[in-house]
């Protein structure tokens, strides 16, 4: 290994590389980072009366989202993420948890378990849903059944039903995270915890809540982020009764044909999501969100 | 101490049957002799017949699998030529274009949806199977990247360095010695991708045209005006689809040595 044919080799290499990446560099820029600007690009312009576009500077895309109509969407989206992520992280973080200690076997068995609902489709599983929900469905049959209520809820198409299709279709996200860092936990700190003293409770919240913290954020954000714009959800199981920025965004596109409105949308939907994450990495100290890679 | 440990696995156990009801019931109905989901009329395949009967469904699978096999095979060769190469040749903008191309599994898939519609339009791409393709390409990209990074960096790179020296050209090692190496990796991204392409409903709905439908699509509009049982037999199917293309994935990841988990966790 002679250093001179180590740096001939080197450069001989490296034209072959360059070519190799040249595919991903052009399609990144050209797909990616192309569309990106051009929606940054569009917030910024005004709309042509009926169709299209006017390539004229405006910021009258932002200040409409002030308008009432608009901030009551944002307001409830922000609700309903608040909600759904609340309830994930309640139901989500104790399976995490007790996920991490099962045994060996179990856990990959668990894993599997957990996987298989992941790869099916989300509208098969939203499908299933509407089957429970609707007036005589499997909900109504069981209730009645038992005599707890004798007419149909006529849940499907409220805001519970929209609620627990977020819930269902983030879940995984969040036990994902809290185990990945449960699965980490060094359990002999707890013992040790306990041995000097410590009740189970606070042993829990000193060592094992402290240190799968950045698991249970970075579940918050994984969930978080996407409920805002799941808008097929609250589309298939809320009917038209519950509107969140992502339904009147896909409205300002497909129907009003505005664009730049729904651009102007988009972007700040998309600072809402980076702020989320950074304040993730600020609180943690985490580059990567756990359990993502 | 029994008790103690009784308790979480009554737990576990319950939130995966919560996690399970919908699916089985979906499943359940595909076989019902009756129309009316809410009754059980006995066991029948009629809704699989009626389904290989409808010409604009099977069209859309068509359509569904076509795009996912390119999508995903596309992606397979961008992203593993790309985690190579920037393993190799360490440009300055390695990392910022690295960024770039996994932005789309970053976001909200509905703005991903969105900034393609906007730009198709912009380009004048007319809307149907290409802008279908670009856009599912460009989500499949980083899962196959991702994981061939992975791999890449598990490796051991005096192999490389070994072929070298013994006289393979930089082509033949790459063949040889790293190709070989990488392949499980490879694989279980073009699965992956498959199965995400297959499934998704948010950006097809932006990038798609009039007159071509995918089958998520089409599942979506019905699932808006007016479900059939026919439905039940299509997601009966397709989650027998996804499974066995699922069960071929984690298994491909099993040859690696740094077992790759969780990874749909990315599907932001």
């Amino acid at each position: 290994m002679s250093g001179s044919t180590r740096v001939s080799r080197k450069k001989k290499g490296a034209g072959l590389s360059l070519l190799s990446v040249m595919p991903l560099y052009v399609f990144t820029l050209l797909f990616v980072l192309g569309p990106l600007v051009y929606l940054v690009v569009l917030s910024f312009l005004e709309r042509e009366e009926v169709w299209g576009v006017v390539n004229r500077f405006t910021i009258k895309n932002y200040l409409s989202i002030f308008e009432p109509i608009y901030l009551k969407t944002f307001y409830e989206s922000v609700k309903l993420a608040l909600v759904s992520t609340s309830l994930v992280a309640i139901i989500g973080y104790p399976f995490g948890y007790f996920m991490a200690k099962l045994n060996a076997v179990w856990r990959k068995r668990m894993m599997m378990l957990l996987m298989v609902p992941f790869w099916i489709s989300s509208l098969i599983r939203l499908y299933g849903w509407i089957i429970i929900f609707r007036a005589n469905g499997t909900l109504d049959w069981i209730l009645m059944g038992i005599g707890i209520t004798d007419a149909p809820l006529k849940l499907l198409y409220t805001y519970p039903a929209v609620a627990v299709g977020m819930v269902y279709a983030l879940l995984p996200f969040m036990i994902f995270s809290v185990y990945s860092s449960a699965e980490k936990l060094d359990w002999s700190l707890v013992e040790a915890a306990r041995d000097l003293g410590a009740t189970r409770w606070q042993a829990f919240r000193t060592i094992s809540l402290k240190l799968t913290l950045p698991g249970l954020l970075s579940g918050v954000v994984l969930t978080f982020i996407p409920s805002m714009g799941l808008f097929f959800i609250a589309d298939i199981l809320g009917g038209n009764k519950v509107v969140l920025v992502g339904n009147i965004i896909q409205e300002q596109l497909m129907k009003a044909h505005n664009w730049p409105f729904a651009a102007a949308l988009s972007v700040v939907l998309m600072i809402l999501t980076s702020l989320m994450i950074r304040m993730y990495r600020l609180i943690t100290r985490v580059k990567d969100l756990e359990g993502l890679v | 101490m029994k008790n103690r440990t009784k308790l979480p696995n009554v737990y576990l156990a319950f939130i995966l049957v919560l996690m399970y009801i919908p699916i089985l019931l979906v499943i359940l109905y595909s076989f019902n002799e009756s129309k009316i989901s809410s009754v059980w009329g006995g066991f029948s395949l009629k809704w699989y017949e009626e389904l290989f009967r409808d010409k604009a469904l099977l069209e859309a699978m068509v359509n569904s699998i076509v795009l996912a096999t390119v999508s995903s095979l596309s992606a397979a060769v961008i992203g593993t030529l790309g985690a190579v190469g920037m393993a190799r040749a360490k440009l300055r903008s390695n990392g910022i274009i690295e960024y770039i191309s996994t932005l789309p599994i970053m976001m909200p898939e509905i703005i991903l949806g969105i900034i393609f519609l906007l730009f198709f339009s912009l380009i004048g791409l007319p809307f149907g199977m290409t802008t279908l393709i670009i856009a599912h390409t460009s989500f499949c990209i980083p899962y196959v990247f991702i994981l061939v990074k992975a791999r890449l960096a598990g490796m051991d790179k005096s192999l490389v360095e070994a072929a070298r020296d013994l006289g393979a050209s930089e082509m033949r090692a790459f063949l040889d010695v790293t190709f070989p190496l990488i392949l499980p990796a490879i694989a279980s991204g073009i699965l992956l991708s498959f199965a995400m392409s297959l499934d998704d409903v948010v950006i097809s709905v932006f990038v798609t045209g009039v007159n071509t439908n995918t089958l998520p699509i089409k599942i979506y509009t019905q699932l808006k005006t007016g479900v059939t049982p026919k439905i039940n037999a299509l997601c009966t199917l397709m989650f027998v689809i996804t499974l066995i293309l699922g069960l071929l994935s984690v298994r491909l990841s099993k040859v690696q040595n740094k077992p790759v988990k969780s990874e749909k966790e990315e599907s932001l």
